[in-house]
């Protein structure tokens, strides 16, 4: 049995520590933030692992139980509750292991910024909101934990609060998050109204209630309930995991500092929607057709998404691009039904993707916060160790064989593989969707790296300016080093210091060896046993598992597989392309510049939205302001009333004379019609 | 003979002649006052009138309580008249509109 208060410790320690580091900043100082806090997620981290222990080793059963009522309104009552399997435990390593890494990085990364014990506050914040989420045992908690993360998220985007690009990203991410968190709640209300219960273990236990039930959207169109409940929940996921169409808000995301894109937007928080749909997966499991829908907008982010990657200069946009291609891929897994591959691709590529994230960042604090790859360059002379960590994220990335990413990739593939051999057109899609999207993630991985770290330095050392600036670490140096020509650097770049690099290499090492030990038990063995449910006839894992013998022969098969001869050839080109010819991009661009016109303008999403949701809001609000509020309200009521107020007071005033005849005459004019009157009625 | 319409009706021609002086009387604050006057004067008229008829003294009584009255407030008045002529330099009615909204 699972200890209550263990649990109650994991999820609390670190809201503690971000109330003192938030609350009393400016008591505690500097270094008593970053202890609260790094202290909290250790705790956290520390109780995580001991749980997981205790649920895969020891035979400890998973733990189900309300710990506090929230509120009670007629036969519904609120609960705050843990729902500890596997699966939970799971996401709880992978959520406060990163965080705590990414909260030591963080105290090299921020060190010179203003801002710092709030930053600390935010990013602790968003580990108790995180871990409220996956330790939910309801569907209401579900939603607290994911409209907090999506608040944190907010908060931390515009952390640079008086950056116009960062305001605007923010508010985008919220805008477009309220929109799948638009139908993750009419989902929740499906589930509510068919179901009775907002409780997993009596909803999933009552799941075949949905069957046979319909709704009419429109008059005369009946739709499944499971379908709607399950589309309407995927579209939930879609916002908060950066599906095609609602992925916009991702990219612009990077305007937050470099620790939050790596916990927030790649590790942790955008990869909500995939544990949540396989945490549903009784529920998805009702209903091909959202799962088709859920195969066919994952397919899309992975492939399209990627070929945006491969035309970015900016560093942490290319990684971005590369987490939506790679979100696409578990949107894909849950869309064959092997929730169990999309959780274990999810911890794969929180690793390896957090890593070349700070990597990303350790590269940004050695040029001086130039984030633009043509303006880097022969890097791996002056940072040996990001060089090195990054060539293993990358590596893990795009799955070469024993590398983590790999066993997590190259099983999505054989997955979707297997579905396509009985499945439609959807299923077909989504296998050369995500066999070509192998080939561009090699290509602009590569490309990363050789741009950032290999060929020749394309940036410029002014060696007479004089002081010490090393350690320097925060993005908004504008001011400070705004003097310099872009490219230009004061001092050579260096290594960063160990609290950036540490986290790097404890990255880097489940990165490489995770897969190995973990793709036996997770997909093949009993991980998740009772946590995820598979209908037999679509059990592509399953399938899969007759075909399983053992990691190495796993890897060793991959070698003949098209996933890496496509990997590979993404990294011939790349090497043609980046390394040993670097004239060839320009030329290829210009030979193809409307497709290259097309990538740069990310498919036009941005303007289309711009132009018929923000402009078209815009004019509603317009229209409201002028002609309800304006018109109506202002001109009609407010003050319409008062105009006939006055105009009735200007007849009035005609009387008020002023003259005392007047009056007197009035006073007997009176008196003649009172005295007239009671003569009259006599 | 002399009846009590007559006295009435004096007293009536009295009360209309003052109502008339208030009205119409635009120029001087002096000529209102003396309809107020002329006008307490009617209704004495009829009390003498209605006393000396029915047999009640009571009604003269109150004419010389109504006398003395008048006499005060023609005091009080004069003394208005004489502050406003100070502040304002005039008593032409058609002029005091202070009141006017």
């Amino acid at each position: 049995m699972l200890s209550k208060n263990i649990l109650l410790a994991i999820a609390l320690a670190p809201l503690v520590g971000a109330a003192i580091a938030g609350l009393f900043g400016r008591q505690v100082g500097r270094a008593g933030a970053h202890w609260a806090t790094i202290l909290g997620v250790a705790v956290s981290c520390v109780l995580s692992v001991y749980v997981l222990k205790q649920l895969a080793f020891d035979g400890v059963p998973a733990f189900n139980q309300n710990i506090y009522t929230f509120f009670e309104i007629g036969g519904y009552s609120a609960h705050v509750g843990f729902l500890v399997d596997r699966l939970t435990a799971t996401m709880m390593v992978v959520v406060t292991f990163v965080s705590l890494l990414v909260h030591i990085y963080t105290i090299g990364y921020m060190a010179d910024d203003p801002g710092y014990q709030r930053f600390f506050s935010y990013i602790s914040l968003f580990t108790f909101s995180m871990l409220m989420l996956v330790m939910s045992n309801n569907f209401l908690q579900l939603f607290f934990g994911w409209e907090a993360v999506g608040l944190v998220s907010y908060l931390l985007i515009g952390f640079w609060y008086k950056r116009p690009t960062a305001i605007f990203a923010n508010l985008k991410a919220f805008l477009v998050n309220r929109v799948g968190d638009f139908g993750f709640l009419l989902g929740i209300a499906g589930v509510l109204y068919w179901l009775g219960t907002l409780d997993y273990a009596t909803a999933f236990a009552n799941a075949d209630q949905l069957q046979g039930k319909t709704i009419e959207l429109f008059p005369g169109v009946p739709w499944d309930a499971a379908t709607f409940v399950c589309i309407c929940l995927f579209i939930g996921a879609m916002g908060k995991s950066a599906q095609v169409p609602l992925h916009v808000w991702l990219p612009d995301s990077m305007e937050g500092p470099t620790p939050i894109s790596a916990l927030i937007h790649a590790a942790t928080m955008v990869t909500a929607g995939i544990f949540m749909v396989s945490r549903m997966s009784p529920l998805f499991e009702l209903s091909a057709t959202a799962l088709a829908f859920v195969l066919f907008i994952g397919a899309t982010t992975a492939l399209f998404m990627g070929f945006l990657g491969i035309i970015q200069n900016d560093i942490k946009r290319v990684v971005a691009y590369s987490t939506l291609s790679q979100l696409g891929y578990m949107t894909v897994a849950l869309g064959v039904s092997a929730y169990s591959v999309a959780v274990f691709h999810l911890m794969t590529h929180a690793f390896f993707k957090a890593l070349l994230f700070l990597g990303a960042g350790s590269v940004i604090i050695a040029m001086h916060h130039e984030q633009d790859m043509r303006r880097m360059g022969g890097l791996r002379k002056y940072m040996p160790i990001t060089f090195a960590t990054a060539w293993i994220g990358t590596l893990a990335l795009v799955g070469t064989p024993f590398f983590s990413g790999f066993y997590s990739k190259d099983a999505i593939i054989e997955a979707v593989k297997e579905a396509a051999h009985h499945g439609g057109w959807v299923q077909q899609y989504a296998m050369w969707a995500v066999l070509l999207g192998v080939f561009v993630t090699a290509f602009y991985s590569f490309r990363l790296l050789y741009l950032a770290f290999h060929g020749k330095e394309r940036f410029v050392v002014e060696s007479h300016h004089d002081g010490d600036h090393h350690g320097d670490a925060h993005d908004d140096h504008d001011d400070a080093h705004g003097h310099h020509e872009p490219g230009h650097l004061a001092h050579p770049p260096h290594e960063t210091p160990w609290v950036v690099t540490l986290p790097l290499v404890l990255l880097a090492i489940p990165s490489v060896v995770l897969g190995w030990f973990a793709i036996q038990p997770m997909l093949f063995g009993d991980w998740f046993a009772g946590a995820i449910v598979v209908d037999p006839a679509r059990d592509v894992i399953a399938r899969l598992g007759a075909e399983f013998h053992g990691p190495t022969a796993f890897a060793l098969h991959g070698f003949q597989t098209p996933a890496f001869w496509l990997a590979f050839a993404g990294f011939a080109a790349a090497t043609v392309l980046y390394l040993l010819r670097p004239d060839l991009p320009s030329r290829f661009a210009a030979a193809l510049r409307p497709l290259v016109t097309m990538l740069e303008k990310k498919y036009w999403f941005d303007e289309a939205y711009q132009a018929v949701f923000a402009r078209g809001s815009l004019l509603l609000g317009r229209g409201l302001w002028k002609g309800g509020d304006v018109a109506v309200i202002d001109d009609g009521l407010v003050n319409g009333s008062a105009a006939v107020v006055a105009r009735l007071a200007g007849v009035l005033r005609w009387l008020q004379s002023g003259y005392l005849y007047h009056y007197a005459f009035a006073m007997i004019l009176g008196l003649i019609a009172l005295l007239g009157a009671f003569l009259w009625s006599r | 003979m002399i009846t009590l319409a007559h006295f009435l009706g004096l007293g009536a021609v009295l009360f209309c002649i003052s109502v008339a002086g208030i009205f119409i009387n635009r120029k001087n604050v002096i000529v209102l006052l003396m309809a107020i006057e002329l006008m307490l004067l009617a209704v004495n008229m009829n009390f003498v009138a209605f006393s000396h008829f029915l047999g009640d003294v009571h009604g003269q009584v109150f004419v010389f309580f109504i006398l003395t009255v008048a006499a005060a407030e023609s005091a009080i008045g004069l003394a208005i008249l004489v502050v406003l002529f100070r502040n304002r330099s005039t008593i032409n009615v058609a002029e005091l509109d202070s009141l006017k909204g």
